[in-house]
């Protein structure tokens, strides 16, 4: 695994200590993993279009394991759909175009099975989005679809406890997911997720419909869930990227400007753009 | 400017109180055509109407059991012939369909609909009539099947657009394939709805009878199977009201009091079963 991780092509020096500055050029052709954990996928120099547009620049990025990475910038400024192009979930538009290559565990995406890549790549979506079944059905469904050998209910049951929510809901497994609050669905599709045990999760926003109380809640969750697989969030909030994340990537206009370990980008960020972002002169 | 008031205000009064008696007009219509049945009809109803055949020509009394079995079985053939069309080819267009292929087939769904049904009479006639040399359930099972498809297809492809689309990306997230999507979490969360379309398509050509005329005939006694001329409520109305009996006169009005509770019954059943309200959350 290790041979695989990218070296800072002539800069050898910042290869060699972790807390050294991660350098990143504009055209992301040279973008180091800003700190140490083994790389779970790593994108490499990718363009996307929906339709005539060009919605991401070249970007490159490394996701590591056990490491929560954050994807930060203005509306509009691709965070979303580089997510999308981990999991493949862009091919459910039309008329989407990715160029480049994303490789999961040093295997192309794209030569994967769709279904399996899903499996490996779980997601959280922004508004939450339970199934019109069961607490349980909605656990269990990624489960059932894969063809999940041995008992349903400790899966379910293990699922909702990493995700937190296991002691809310043991004695109402079989009432609606609806009658569950926004915080309590968030977390219910997070057991959903990882009930198919994902490498990598995909979170889109996950908090930005829920209040501050349960919006710490997943906080604290997306830490319990580091040493079991890589995270990647994209968030709007700044805080909480500073808070939950490992290393941010700064994203603006489709290019990815800056990737840093997240303590070097909010206190010493190297590109003007990323500072005046954080500092709020846009955005 | 007071003139002007006085103006408006009436125009107010008038405007209303015109909707108003339309509103009401439209509501009494139903009305007196249940209030008629019930008065001319109500009175010839008892159990022998509902287990005995009709009687011999001539003398007074007896029943309509075989028009009422004969339409049941009308009414089976005919979901089973045409809820399956128009449910999966509701799917396709809901959920596979490009641009060209949907419209053409919505628009000539819109066609059928709108094709008198003594035409598709005169199909069914053609097609299953003609070369099996006699007039049979299958025969009207078949016609009123045809016009079943294009308001159960319509139907369930609203249905399925309004599940939201969150639902169907959380279920690719997970690794479902298409189909798989559609069958496990798009038809059981429009479920109800289609069940509703279907019903009320069935309630519609329940009261069909020019289809059933050269079709499923006739038959004053039992049609045993399904490949002998049989009964039906719409058609026995037709030939009894006509008839030059006085007794006979009396049991068509029986006869449509009891197709107009049947069809009220199924109405009054599915709205009541629609008011729980949606199995999914609206945003």
């Amino acid at each position: 695994m290790n041979a695989a991780f990218p070296l800072m092509g002539n800069s050898g020096a910042a290869a060699s200590a972790p807390s050294s500055k991660a350098r990143v050029t504009a055209d992301g052709s040279t973008t180091s993993a800003p700190d140490a954990g083994t790389l779970r996928m790593k994108i490499t120099r990718i363009n996307f279009y929906y339709g005539k547009n060009h919605a991401l620049h070249n970007v490159s990025l490394d996701v590591a394991t056990n490491r929560v990475t954050a994807l930060i910038g203005p509306s509009g400024c691709g965070k979303s759909t580089l997510l999308r192009t981990l999991n493949r979930m862009y091919e459910t538009l039309r008329h989407t175009r990715l160029e480049g290559e994303i490789s999961l565990d040093g295997v192309n995406t794209l030569t994967l099975d769709v279904t399996k890549l899903r499996r490996l790549v779980g997601m959280v979506f922004q508004k939450p989005n339970p199934f019109p079944k069961s607490i349980y059905e909605n656990v269990a469904y990624g489960l059932r679809i894969n063809g999940h050998k041995g008992r349903l209910d400790d899966a379910v049951e293990k699922s909702l406890r990493r995700a937190a929510l296991w002691d809310e809901v043991k004695d109402k497994l079989q009432k609606s997911a609806y009658a569950l609050s926004g915080g309590q669905q968030q977390r219910l599709c997070i057991a959903r997720a990882l009930a198919v045990d994902p490498e990598v999760l995909l979170l889109d926003e996950p908090c930005s419909a829920l209040d501050p109380v349960n919006t710490a809640k997943i906080e604290e969750l997306l830490f319990e869930l580091k040493p079991s697989c890589a995270l990647v969030i994209v968030t709007h909030n700044m805080q909480q990227a500073a808070r939950v994340s490992d290393s941010t990537a700064f994203m603006l206009n489709g290019d990815l400007i800056e990737f840093s370990p997240t303590g070097h980008m909010f206190t010493t960020p190297s590109d003007p753009r990323t500072e005046a972002y954080i500092t709020g002169r846009f955005g | 400017m007071n003139a002007r008031l006085i103006w408006r205000k009436s125009l107010n009064v008038t405007m209303l109180s015109l909707t108003g008696l339309c509103a009401l007009l439209t509501v009494s219509v139903l009305f007196f055509i249940l209030g008629y049945l019930m008065w001319n009809g109500g009175k010839d109803l008892s159990w022998n109407f509902f287990t005995r055949l009709p009687a011999p020509v001539g003398e007074v009394g007896g029943g309509m059991a075989n028009a009422i079995l004969g339409s049941l079985k009308l009414l089976l053939l005919a979901a089973l012939f045409g809820v399956p069309i128009g449910l999966l080819g509701g799917v396709y267009l809901a959920e596979f369909g490009g641009r060209t292929v949907p419209f053409l087939v919505r628009y000539t769904a819109d066609l059928l609909n709108g094709v008198p049904s003594i035409v598709i009479g005169i199909f069914a006639y053609a097609l299953v009539v003609m070369p099996m040399h006699r007039f049979s359930t299958l025969a009207g099972g078949f016609a009123l099947g045809i016009m079943v498809i294009p308001t159960v297809l319509r139907n369930t492809e609203s249905f399925l657009r309004d599940v939201p689309s969150a639902l169907r990306e959380g279920s690719f997230a997970l690794g479902a394939n298409k189909w798989r999507m559609v069958a496990t979490v798009v038809l059981p969360a429009a479920s109800r709805g289609i069940l509703t379309g279907v019903l009320l398509a069935l309630a519609r050509v329940a009261g069909e009878t020019a289809p059933l005329l050269f079709t499923a005939f006739g038959n004053r006694y039992w049609s045993p199977g399904w490949m002998q001329p049989t009964s039906s409520l719409p058609v026995i109305i037709y030939t009894y009201a006509t008839g030059p009996y006085e007794d006979w006169h009396r049991q068509a009005w029986a006869a449509g009091l009891v197709l107009l509770g049947l069809v009220l019954v199924t109405n009054i059943l599915v709205r009541t079963f629609l008011s729980r309200g949606t199995s999914f959350e609206r945003s």
